[in-house]
């Protein structure tokens, strides 16, 4: 093996490819990243069996074959090299790194020993990368994080033909988030439960695609897989039942409250700086405005009060602040539409472009508040 | 009062009697479970009375004459009954000990509102602030000896000491029934003949290792240099023991220290390997710990279970929670899911254990409401509703009047 690569393109792609490295690999050759050179040019990949990542270069070839080095090592090393081309090349059992004035020898793990990366899943359909990026990080804000509730910590994925539902949950907040795709069978109907962080990290790095390739079996093959630019992220799904979250969306409203979306999380931010961990913001809405306020009659106090347009009753809420400002920002709009029945009810926030206009439907932010005393 | 009288002097001992600056007390009762129960049975005196669990219980307190026969609190039933055939067994009545206790323990505060309560039956005081009022902590100590005679009828211990660790080691010298003061001045000359083991915090891991340096008695370890000490256990206890050789404890009486965890075990009649029968116990276990908590107006956030089996290795696992709770469903959820993760298979237990820790005050309670509330069972707030009716069901009617269905049938 060997072959020419500039340093820019090779910092990236390994980086890439590493970040799914586990951090307490099983066995130690799941630490290393698999190099492969045909033809074609580099192939990067990493594999844990539970997520994969492969990551196509363009090279100057000058030999083929394959080498497996710890990953971590290249990784540093390519971020910290000077910006010239690099010469790798396999040596016996060692990989020479050669970079301007700088060389590095490492060592290898036995190749033949490496797990085979999954294929992709069957059925498949195209998106956006921007577009999915985003729906993904509305929607994982929700995720829960606690291990030993393990269905929650996934996203929950429905394709219906051209629409794909996504949703998460924590039991303290769910967020849904709809949008269209292209699938290559216009009848797929489909549903997997993915686990968030990876989700939430690959639709990420996947933003500057032109076009995601998202693949998901019908059948059930336990896999959904990622592929755009020349890069590729399979993921092992969660077992468990998502929880049926259609059935929790309050069917009415009582009342409907507008403010503006940065106003309002600007003054969260501020009142909850005397909040104890875990201690509520109250919010007393009334047309004109809502006054918000945190702390104790023992502790330290804040309030302050935002424009706000309200046509029905007044409702006194209080909701976890952290909580409030995930839903706020996740909304991404300039005003914010919080509908409520009761104090003891969730709330919905919605987004509008507008502060007379419609919400949007694509994405809800379900928020239950936080008991008041008394 | 002249029966308790003549029983201290005959417990005094000789170190001399200044007892300026000896303001701490450690007060110890005699006995005291055995002790409680001869009030209602004096028919008993004078004879080796255990109390204790039958069967596969442990002695927890023994009249004197039964420890005179080998047995102490702490030890097997099965083993006590092999030793002492005679001795007659009460089962343990955890009320009336307690009825005891508060009493006792508002006779301490009477005297000192510098109470620190070690456990139902014995506590220390400082007596600085009581001195122009009551006299010298000598007569203190006289004064409630008699008093604990003439109120509750049971004979207590005195340990009357410059510091903490010294009144306990007196009031163990003294017992039973005694007084013993030890003056500023003979703190070494009474703790260097002292076997190290006499020493706080010193168990039998740290013995072993002191025995085998050579050092025997507290006198060793006190003119041993305080560096070898480090060497031999460490930055912290190495220069903890050496302080303490020499009778330096800067430890103060706490009042009312808050209780850093609540927690019940319990030792099963037989060894058990019935994962159901398990679960029933950690059950009644988390309701009783919850109860408590509630009683204490805290919340806990962290769920701790203690398992020891048959071969008397012990272990446990925690949990923390992301809110405190007071429920004691919440608990057993928790304390179950730590035990299934086990995985033991058909494993002997003998014991079992729950414990609430990271205790704070329930104003701190925040309820954060969730999506599957009333959906996939009983909100936390209906779940504490009917715990609390249940409390005060019991306050009224007693223990036996409502628990969870699972566990109807059980004695308490």
């Amino acid at each position: 093996m060997k072959f020419r690569v500039e340093r820019d393109v090779l910092a990236e792609s390994v980086a890439w490819a590493a970040r799914t490295l586990p951090s307490r690999p099983s066995l130690p050759i799941l630490a290393g990243l698999l190099l492969e050179v045909d033809s074609t040019g580099l192939v990067v990949s990493s594999f844990d069996y539970e997520t994969s990542s492969r990551a196509e270069v363009a090279v100057d070839v000058s030999e083929s074959g394959r080498a497996l080095v710890s990953g971590r090592l290249l990784a540093d090393i390519g971020r910290a090299l000077p910006a010239q081309p690099v010469n790798i090349a396999l040596d016996g059992t060692r990989v020479a790194v050669v970079c301007g004035k700088s060389s590095f020898t490492l060592p290898t793990f036995p190749v033949e020993d490496y797990p085979a990366l999954p294929a992709m899943p069957s059925s498949s359909g195209t998106v956006p990368g921007d577009v999915f990026a985003s729906a993904v990080a509305q929607v994982a804000i929700a995720a829960g994080r606690d291990d030993t509730l393990p269905t929650l910590t996934g996203i929950r994925v429905e394709v219906e033909g051209a629409t794909i539902t996504l949703a998460a949950t924590d039991r303290y907040r769910l967020a849904m988030r709809e949008f269209t795709w292209t699938p290559a069978t216009p009848s797929l109907s489909v549903n997997a439960l993915v686990p968030a962080r990876t989700l939430a990290e690959t639709a990420k790095s996947l933003a500057g695609a032109e076009t995601v390739n998202i693949s998901l079996a019908e059948g059930g093959e336990g896999l959904m897989g990622f592929e755009g630019g020349g890069r590729r992220t399979t993921t092992r799904l969660l077992d468990g039942e998502f929880p049926k979250y259609r059935s929790l969306l309050p069917s009415e409203t009582l009342s409907e409250a507008t403010v503006s979306t940065t106003a309002l999380i600007e003054s969260v931010k501020r009142v909850s700086l005397v909040a104890e961990r875990n201690a509520p913001v109250r919010l007393t809405f009334a047309d004109g405005e809502v006054v918000l306020a945190a702390g104790t009659f023992d502790e330290a106090q804040a309030t302050e009060s935002v424009e706000c347009d309200l046509p029905g009753d007044g409702l006194e809420i209080a909701f976890n602040p952290q909580y409030l400002l995930d839903g706020l920002g996740a909304l991404d709009a300039a005003f914010t539409r919080l509908s409520f029945t009761q104090s003891t009810r969730p709330a919905v926030l919605s987004g509008l472009t507008e502060a007379d206009g419609a919400p949007a439907d694509d994405y809800r932010y379900l928020l239950m508040p936080v008991r008041l005393a008394g | 009062m002249s029966r308790s009288q003549l029983r201290r002097v005959a417990g005094a001992t000789g170190l001399g009697s200044d007892d300026t600056g000896c303001t701490i007390l450690h007060v110890d009762m005699d006995a005291f479970y055995a002790s409680v129960e001869l009030i209602t049975r004096p028919e008993l005196r004078g004879k080796p009375v255990m109390v204790g669990g039958g069967g596969r219980g442990v002695v927890l307190s023994a009249t004197y004459e039964a420890r005179d026969m080998g047995v102490h609190s702490a030890m097997p039933m099965s083993r006590a009954r092999r030793i002492a055939p005679d001795a007659i067994v009460i089962e343990p009545s955890h009320h009336r000990y307690a009825e005891v206790s508060a009493g006792v323990m508002a006779l301490f505060n009477s005297i000192t509102p510098l109470v620190e309560p070690l456990s139902l039956d014995e506590a220390f005081l400082d007596v600085s602030g009581a001195l122009r009022r009551l006299g010298s902590p000598a007569a203190i100590a006289e004064l409630i000896r008699a008093r604990v005679y003439d109120e509750q009828r049971i004979t207590c211990s005195v340990g009357v000491a410059p510091t903490k660790f010294v009144a306990k080691l007196a009031s163990t010298q003294a017992k039973p029934d005694g007084l013993l003061v030890v003056p500023a001045d003979a703190v070494t000359s009474f703790l260097h003949p002292l076997p190290v083991a006499a020493l706080w915090g010193v168990g039998e891991r740290t013995e072993e290792r002191l025995v085998s340096l050579g050092l025997r008695t507290v006198g060793d370890l006190a003119h041993t240099p305080v560096d070898t000490l480090i060497r031999a256990l460490g930055q912290a206890s190495g220069q903890r023991l050496h302080d303490l050789a020499w009778g330096l404890d800067d430890r103060d009486v706490i009042p009312d220290a808050a209780e850093k965890s609540i927690g019940n075990e319990e030792t099963f009649a037989r060894d058990i390997d019935d994962p159901q029968l398990i679960h029933r116990e950690l059950l009644r276990l988390s309701q009783k710990v919850a109860a408590r908590v509630r009683a204490h107006e805290v919340l806990g956030r962290t769920v701790v279970i203690k398992v020891r089996f048959a071969d008397f290795t012990t272990i446990s696992r925690s949990r923390t929670l992301s809110e405190p709770t007071d429920v004691g469903q919440e608990v057993y959820e928790v304390a179950r899911d730590l035990y299934d993760a086990l995985g033991l298979q058909r494993a002997r237990v003998r014991l079992v254990g729950v414990r609430l820790e990271g205790l704070v005050g329930d104003g701190e309670r925040v309820e954060q409401l969730t999506l599957d509330d009333g959906l996939t069972g009983p909100s936390t707030a209906d779940r504490r509703a009917a715990e609390v009716a249940a409390d005060r069901l019991r306050d009224r009617f007693g223990h036996e009047v409502v628990r969870p269905a699972r566990l109807v049938g059980e004695t308490e």
